[in-house]
């Protein structure tokens, strides 16, 4: 029986309808990510257009509104974990939350990471939301079983009568010059488990509306941030400034429009991909169609078929380890559901499979650059 | 009491023990007994796949809970049996789940013994990986709190957590303990120092002074009480639950000391690894819960030979007669097995609903559907 309750091709061949392509952003949003990227410096990146309203946000502004909106409007909120009242946390994402909201809400926490998630989570089985913030998700290791085994499971094991609303979040994957135990990508991991949501915001528009969404559902949810994105400035649209702004769950969002490649990423790798579209476009012509996933479980197959449908090619792009990743299962369904659109092998570029080492210059080689991603379509395309 | 279960000083009860409040533990304890040892027969004869007795413990569960109010939250190990049935669980309830019938709250997910009481008895579900449950016991004496700030006319609740010493060696219980101190969390953690954890004893467990000597280290007031004493469980546990709510509330650590009278679980033969002697001492009338609450009953006229022994056959019949009952009920609906994952069913958990009821459509022959509730329909 197993077998079947793995998705056969056959079904989506069959009955499945897609979703219509939602329409591309503006050119002009885009250019503001022609420059590549340089480790440990980050500026504002694009600029604003205050006629219509937009602003620009840094991903770390966009995840503390998103807080401090559902910390506002929900009683049952709180967040807790190291450092994150007195010192506004270690990224200073919950900044001012402690004076505003008094240290019932937002709890400073002693080095016990099985301690305060086995809390939180208790807490959620007793129906607060509590919004458990993760130093580095390299941490949350402490505290895995917490949040596979209890998180994720209660709801099933208990036979439908213990929810648990808990966000898990903090900055995951790729960090720079910390070594292998600060910067590593742990979507994989989250990513297999029933029972969990799991989500990657880029964008300061991704960051609030994913948050606030996270906060919002009834499951666990797990937000996997990214450290080097936090300083990275986005411009923010009216709507995604409103406190009601929300991002289902669920929909990847086509970033930059094209008909020669579909690039699926997430991440801080969508910002990557984006650049080197942007150069194989100026160099070669090329239309590459860039999709951030947003959420990796549930995954958005529906857009990635669709473009698939369009382009025939795919390459894949993350920063986790090779083996067993979000890429293998994209590149697995990719058999499953649209082996005869493709015109070529799908292909990924992820992390390398070592553990990430200090030196600055293999650090570099170890992960996903903007160069290699336009060298490996190229290579694809056959430029 | 003393050794020959007299109570000593009758001034340090509680005066809320009325004789038929005892007397109800005592039938609480032997159903515990009873049922305890139907079931791991049952397992031997393949009715179930796994079962956990807790004789020498009926105490701790029946004593401690009694001591705890309605609307407190609990969270379990696994050898809680005596707190289910304590707190409302009914036999036909603990059947349910050990044959995973269609009763069964947890709708068959989980291995025999992990009861899912939040509903009814106000216990979370019971969880196999060990310790989890303390830092659970900590944020849920945190949800208490919090609601005690926000509605101070509601009647203040503390949450309990039981676990066994070889449980306490895990992290959680260093992380819920530390947690629940600087908190100031209203939370009664209730260590069952039985003396074993499957064949390690407490003195390969840990080298300090038990469990209780841990509890200052934390900040936390702490009494280690003689596990088969039910008086002395029951006050131990009020004294406990009086202090956790006083001051904005605090943690309390208790640590009962008794003995793991049978086999670990259905899956262990002790007799590897301990002799009959040892286990024997701990089956006379100075040493067993059972038979020491007996005593102090006989020494009040409240009970007899032929009591005794009425009360435990009619406990057989009714084990026996409700496993039959459970066993014949259906299985839970087939949905069942898509449904909780998350909150709501997901498009594609949907879609392998869908397509597994249409395989069992086409070859009914190979699928035994009629035993799950509303057979294929229910899916
Ligand atoms: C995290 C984890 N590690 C190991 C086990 C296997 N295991 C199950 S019960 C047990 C012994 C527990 O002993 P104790 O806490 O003293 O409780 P007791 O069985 O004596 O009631 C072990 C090691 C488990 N279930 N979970």
């Amino acid at each position: 029986m197993s077998r079947l309750l793995r998705p056969a091709a056959r079904l989506a061949a069959s009955t499945r309808a897609f979703a219509k392509v939602p329409a591309a952003p503006s050119f002009a949003q885009r250019a503001a990510f022609a420059r590549p990227v340089v480790f440990g410096s980050f500026q504002c990146r694009s600029y604003a257009d205050n006629a219509s309203g937009v602003k620009e946000y840094t991903v770390r502004d966009a995840l503390n509104e998103a807080l401090a909106e559902e910390l506002e409007a929900n009683e049952k909120v709180f967040i807790l974990g190291e450092e994150v009242a007195q010192y506004n946390g270690a990224y200073k994402v919950t900044k001012g939350l402690l004076d505003r909201f008094g240290e019932k809400r937002v709890i400073d926490t002693p080095i016990t990471e099985s301690g305060f998630t086995g809390l939180a989570i208790g807490a959620a089985l007793s129906g607060l939301h509590p919004v458990c913030e993760f130093m580095t998700f390299n941490f949350a290791m402490q505290s895995i079983d917490q949040v596979i085994n209890s998180a994720a499971k209660t709801l099933y094991m208990s036979g439908g009568i213990q929810p648990c609303n808990i966000t898990f979040r903090g900055p995951n994957g790729f960090a720079s010059g910390v070594g292998a135990q600060h910067s590593q990508d742990f979507s994989a991991w989250y990513g297999s488990i029933p029972g969990l949501k799991v989500v990657t915001p880029w964008s300061a528009e991704d960051a609030k509306g994913l948050l606030k969404a996270a906060i919002r559902d009834p499951n666990p949810v797990v937000v996997l941030e990214n450290e080097l994105l936090y300083g990275q400035s986005f411009p923010m649209s009216e709507a995604a400034q409103k406190s009601d702004f929300v991002i289902p769950f669920g929909k990847a969002k086509i970033e930059r429009s094209g008909k020669d490649l579909t690039i699926v990423t997430l991440s801080r790798c969508v910002g990557q991909s984006l650049t080197a579209a942007e150069n194989l476009k100026k160099k070669h012509g090329i239309d590459v169609e860039v999709i951030n996933l947003r959420s990796i479980k549930p995954l958005d197959l529906e857009t990635i078929v669709q473009s698939i449908k369009k382009t025939h090619r795919l390459l894949v792009v993350e920063s986790g380890f090779p083996a067993y990743g979000v890429s293998s299962e994209i590149l697995a369904l990719t058999m499953e559901y649209a082996f005869d659109f493709l015109d070529a092998p799908a292909q990924r570029i992820t992390g390398a499979d070592v553990p990430t080492p200090y030196a600055q210059g293999l650090e570099e080689m170890s992960f996903p650059t903007e160069q290699l991603i336009e060298d490996y379509a190229a290579k694809l395309l056959r430029l | 009491m003393s050794s020959n279960n007299v109570i000593q000083d009758e001034s340090q009860l509680s005066a809320d023990i009325p004789n038929e409040q005892v007397l109800k533990w005592y039938q609480n304890m032997l159903t515990v007994n009873i049922m305890d040892s139907i079931m791991f027969e049952a397992q031997r004869h393949g009715r179930l796949s796994f079962y956990m007795v807790s004789a020498g413990e009926e105490a701790v569960m029946v004593g401690s809970a009694a001591a705890l109010a309605a609307k407190d939250v609990i969270t379990c190990q696994y050898r809680e049996h005596g707190v289910f049935l304590q707190r409302g669980f009914e036999l036909k309830d603990f059947m349910s789940q050990l044959t995973s019938n269609c009763n069964d709250p947890g709708k068959g997910r989980n291995m025999p013994v992990h009861y899912s009481g939040k509903d009814k008895v106000g216990v979370h579900a019971v969880a196999s990986t060990l310790g989890t449950q303390i830092p659970h016991a900590t944020g849920a004496a945190y949800a208490l709190k919090m609601e005690a700030l926000e509605d101070s006319t509601k009647e203040p609740r503390v949450a309990a957590c039981y676990f066994g010493e070889g449980a306490a060696s895990e992290g959680d219980f260093h992380g819920a303990l530390n947690m629940a101190a600087t908190q100031q969390c209203p939370v009664i953690f209730i260590c069952r120092n039985n003396g074993f954890a499957i064949s390690t004893p407490a003195s390969e467990q840990y080298r300090g002074d038990g469990i209780a000597s841990r509890g200052s280290g934390y900040g936390i007031e702490t009494l280690r009480v003689d596990g088969t004493d039910i008086f002395a469980v029951y006050e131990a546990t009020k004294a406990a639950r009086r202090k956790a709510l006083e001051d904005g509330g605090r943690p309390i650590l208790l640590e009962f000391m008794s003995y793991r009278i049978s086999h670990h679980s259905t899956s262990d033969d002790s007799s590897a690894y301990r002799s009959s002697e040892e286990v024997a001492q701990w089956k006379t009338p100075t040493n067993d819960p059972i038979a020491r609450l007996r005593q102090w009953l006989e020494h009040k006229q409240l009970w007899s030979e032929s009591k005794d022994n009425e009360t435990r056959t009619q406990i057989r019949k009714d084990v026996i007669q409700e496993l039959k009952l459970a066993e014949r009920e259906k299985k839970p609906a087939l949905s069942a097995i898509f449904s909780d994952v998350y909150a709501d069913l997901t498009e594609e958990a949907e879609a392998q609903r869908q397509e597994l009821k249409r395989i069992m459509s086409k070859y009914p022959q190979e699928y035994d559907f009629h035993q799950h509730v509303g057979g294929l329909g229910g899916l």
